[in-house]
């Protein structure tokens, strides 16, 4: 028994911002030196009626579109920005889609490195012969969370919705997983306001904001994520010339180009392209993998590595065979 | 050793060699924004092989007090 994907599609809302918009805006900002260094030239917006469920069931619609969707029979949905706080966009989303009432169906909330956390659970859900065929989603629209005059995360992060058929297969695609987790890290990374620990009381602003500590975050991925990759060959008992390509969350291009030099990579082998899309959190690696594949970087029997990151601070990497 | 630092910095921050100097506050320069950060973040850990905790970083001023700090801490 195994688990493999078998399909991914994505789905980026209309609404787009570009650097020339924002440099308007911040007439001391660059937009040329933005796109230079971060490798970033356009993101896209949710509407403001428009939610990461939204986002999520566009992309399930497309990926169901070749699927019998009576056969799916668990929903996984990676999201840090849900329609409420209950009840479960999983289940909301079943509902829009008509899929069958007697399966399973639950969110999960982590970030950058939520999309290979959601392979880690359909596998073993599948593994463990609990159910066959899994609609994984990811929906984020952490646009809604940004505060308007912090250019910094603007010029970051896009919103975006990813769905992937994760099934049953004879032999096992999807390989052996790293985990990581460390609390220490959860003040860098934050949206404040609308929080239990607050008592859900806004205090001196009008929404939950987005606070992101740049440098810190960028501290913790660059020590944690050389040794990730080591670990990760390790237990899948392979080397880094058997890897075919590496989808890294695709953060922004800086962080991956250090990374990838830290490493050792073959450039030409990292996926790099958030030029239209940027950060785009648990959706960065399906939108990737997608791209990879219409793009023939990648194709079947090739193993890709692949590495989530972020918020928590939380990580995880795995090794698929496509 | 503190020339070829501050030599790393300037790149680094894309300045002239000759624009940086020991006593100069790094964040008083006009490069110095969020993108210098991460240069320079990334220039330390390839070239010392430390990273700074933001606290830490926060309380350095100049450039040789930067460079001390990293002296004790490599």
């Amino acid at each position: 028994m195994g688990a493999k994907i078998k399909q991914v599609e994505y789905y980026l809302p209309e609404g787009i911002l570009t650097n020339e918009e924002l440099e308007k805006a911040y007439p001391e900002w660059s937009a040329t030196k933005l796109e230079k260094k971060v490798g970033i030239k356009q993101r896209h917006i949710s509407g403001p009626n428009e939610t990461s469920l939204d986002l999520a069931t566009r992309a399930a619609i497309k990926v169901l579109e070749k699927e019998d969707k009576d056969l799916i029979d668990f929903v996984l949905f990676c999201t840090q920005s849900p329609d409420y706080l209950l009840p479960t966009s999983a289940c909301l989303l079943q509902s829009r889609l008509g899929l069958k009432t007697n399966i399973g169906a639950l969110d999960f909330n982590l970030g950058c490195s939520g999309y290979v956390y959601g392979l880690a659970l359909a596998k073993g859900l599948i593994n463990s012969g609990v159910c066959k065929n899994i609609l994984l989603v990811t929906g984020e629209t952490y646009s809604k969370f940004i505060a308007e005059d912090d250019i910094s995360n603007r010029s970051i992060f896009g919103d975006a919705g990813t769905a992937t058929i994760v099934t049953y297969s004879d032999e096992d695609q999807l390989g052996e997983f790293i985990f990581g987790t460390d609390g220490i890290g959860a003040e860098n990374l934050i949206v404040n306001g609308l929080s239990a620990r607050n008592s859900y009381i806004l205090k001196d602003v009008d929404r939950p904001t987005l606070y992101m500590n740049g440098p810190e975050i960028f501290n913790f991925t660059i020590e944690t994520i050389p040794p990730l990759i080591q670990q990760v060959l390790s237990k899948n008992k392979l080397q880094l010339s058997g890897i075919d390509y590496f989808i890294l969350h695709q953060a922004n291009k800086y962080i991956l180009e250090f990374l990838i030099s830290e490493i050792g990579l073959d450039k030409s082998k990292c996926h790099i392209d958030m030029l239209d899309y940027g950060n785009t959190v648990s959706n960065t690696i399906p939108i990737a993998f997608k791209d990879a594949f219409e793009q023939s970087k990648i194709q079947e029997g090739d193993k890709v590595l692949l590495a989530g990151f972020g918020v928590g601070y939380s990580w995880c990497s795995t090794i698929i065979t496509i | 050793m503190i020339d070829n630092f501050i030599a790393l910095l300037a790149d680094a921050l894309e300045k002239e060699t000759s624009d940086v100097n020991r006593d100069d506050k790094f964040r008083n320069y006009e490069e110095w924004d969020s993108l210098a950060v991460l240069s320079v973040i990334a220039m330390i850990k390839t070239n010392y092989n430390i990273t700074i905790p933001r606290k830490d970083f926060d309380e350095l001023n100049t450039i040789s007090e930067l460079f001390e700090y990293i002296q004790a801490h490599r």
